[in-house]
């Protein structure tokens, strides 16, 4: 942190200092990696409610005529499954080989007019990426820096909101987008997150962020929640087996590797970019993204650990961490397409000595 | 934060407790809040011949591995086998319960080199 200069700032920065967060590089931006422990705040967002800054990611709009059928050739799902209000999940890729340049939400705001959330570490390629391939008539404004936001997560989550946000007249449902009004100024709130969890994410106007930061904290109080840093949201989203660009998705890891083929419309109108290369390789997948867990104790599973099959390596952890929850090492792994089987046993070597793992089904946590 | 005198302190955040030739080595109170929560240690082997700032063990936290040194060199007589089942004990009695190992000294005249608790308490305040 002693390179301040060239590190980014949260708006919510004085907030976190206030909470005495301990502060990380992350993705080129100061952000808090926890407030007290990540174990108690991945409890609090499982059992009541959390509330992560997520100022960093980066806020896109796309308007005008034809552009739900330009982005349908810059995504891999398909943006015509939207009405008005919904939101997906979908994927950027390159063209040479189908490997992710970034994963996304776009919501579909009215007719021709999404908001795209993305990424913080890819908001300058991903402008780039949109902006060479735009066509006439089609604008696109990059609102990353006028733009606070927040994610609310947990199964209290929406009773907070509901009582934060009394002016907010609809509750968005799963992976919906609605717009109210906040402090007299346009505001988002979608029920989408990255923990597994029921919540929203709302967007505010930057000048506004420390406002709703302290709003929704003092009004779930009494529900239990607290501030949650980075670490519990990478304890959080690992569980749910959702995906970290950079770590389980990147340039050289494409969706049917990472198993996201759901999100993938080989049959949609529009060709998109990278597709002729998914088609090729759904015959002949190199690798394939399971989840797994350490069979007794033993250390975290971390990136780039090799796992082994039968004495043989099959693959390497993309990510992994202690898991909270089922209180022991989990993961997940790009290996050998063959061995991906749930109930498969592997093992993970960890400096040197191997320990025992099982592959499981994703996710490693579904909420009840 | 808490410094205790009679401890012996390194740069990189260890605590030494010299009893006679006995050296017990833990993690400051500073190092375990940096860390967090620990969740996994590896600890040296009984009978270990370790240097001064040999990586002696690893402490897990959630979010990272940390290398830990041994402040002097000689050989580990006993390991804090209680972390195996309670790692945490590093994070609610860091200077207590929570030490890592014993080393028999080999070289006493290394704990001259090592720091003071001012000294340590003037490399926290930087």
């Amino acid at each position: 942190m002693s390179d301040a200069g060239t590190v980014l700032k949260s708006p919510l920065h004085s907030a976190h200092e206030k909470l005495n967060a301990r502060l990380v590089e992350f993705a080129g931006w100061c952000m808090p990696v926890f407030y007290k422990s990540i174990i108690e705040e991945h409890h609090a967002v499982r059992k009541a409610a959390g509330l992560f800054d997520i100022s960093h990611m980066g806020e896109f709009r796309v308007k005008g005529p034809g552009a739900a059928a330009w982005l349908n050739t810059l995504f891999t799902n398909d943006t015509r499954k939207l009405k008005p209000g919904g939101g997906q999940y979908t994927l950027m890729l390159r063209e040479e080989d189908g490997g992710v340049i970034d994963d996304l939400i776009i919501y579909l705001l009215e007719p021709d007019h999404f908001y795209l959330v993305v990424n913080a570490s890819m908001i300058g390629p991903d402008f780039e990426w949109l902006n060479a391939h735009k066509p006439e008539g089609i604008t696109l404004t990059n609102e990353s820096d006028e733009t606070a936001a927040v994610a609310l997560q947990g199964p209290v989550s929406v009773e907070i909101f509901k009582e934060a946000f009394p002016q907010a007249t609809t509750i968005p449902t799963r992976n919906q987008i609605v717009n109210f009004t906040y402090e007299g100024q346009l505001a988002y709130a979608a029920r989408t997150g990255y923990t597994g969890e029921d919540g929203l994410e709302i967007f505010v106007p930057v000048a506004l962020g420390i406002h709703l930061w302290e709003h929704i904290l003092k009004v779930g109080k009494d529900r239990g929640i607290l501030p949650i840093g980075l670490g519990a949201r990478d304890t959080l989203r690992l569980e749910a087996c959702l995906p970290l660009n950079g770590h389980d998705l990147g340039p050289e890891i494409t969706p049917l590797q990472a198993g996201l083929e759901k999100f993938v419309s080989f049959t949609k109108t529009e060709s998109f970019i990278g597709k002729s290369s998914l088609e090729k390789e759904k015959t002949h997948l190199r690798r394939r993204s399971v989840a797994f867990t350490l069979t007794a104790g033993g250390p975290p599973p971390r990136e780039h650990y090799e796992v082994l099959h039968d004495g043989k390596k099959i693959g390497e952890v993309s990510s992994g961490t202690q898991s909270p929850t089922l209180q022991k090492g989990i993961g997940m792994a790009l290996v050998d397409p063959a061995v991906t089987a749930p109930g498969t046993n592997i093992e993970i070597n960890v400096r040197g000595k191997n320990y025992p793992a099982v592959i499981q089904p994703k996710p490693l946590y579904k909420r009840p | 934060m808490n410094i205790p005198t009679e401890l012996k302190y390194l740069e990189s955040h260890e605590w030494i407790r010299i009893e006679g030739n006995i050296g017990t080595v833990g993690i400051t109170e500073h190092a375990q809040s940096e860390l967090s929560d620990v969740v996994f240690v590896d600890l040296p082997k009984v009978g270990k011949k370790l240097a001064a700032k040999d990586t002696a063990a690893v402490i897990e936290s959630v979010k990272a591995a940390s290398d830990i040194y041994s402040p002097v060199s000689g050989e580990v007589i006993e390991a804090n086998k209680r972390l195996e089942s309670e790692p945490a004990l590093i994070n609610t009695s860091s200077y207590g319960d929570g030490w890592l190992f014993k080393i028999k000294l080999s070289n006493p005249d290394e704990v001259g080199a090592l720091k003071t608790a001012d000294a340590y308490a003037a490399l926290l305040k930087g």
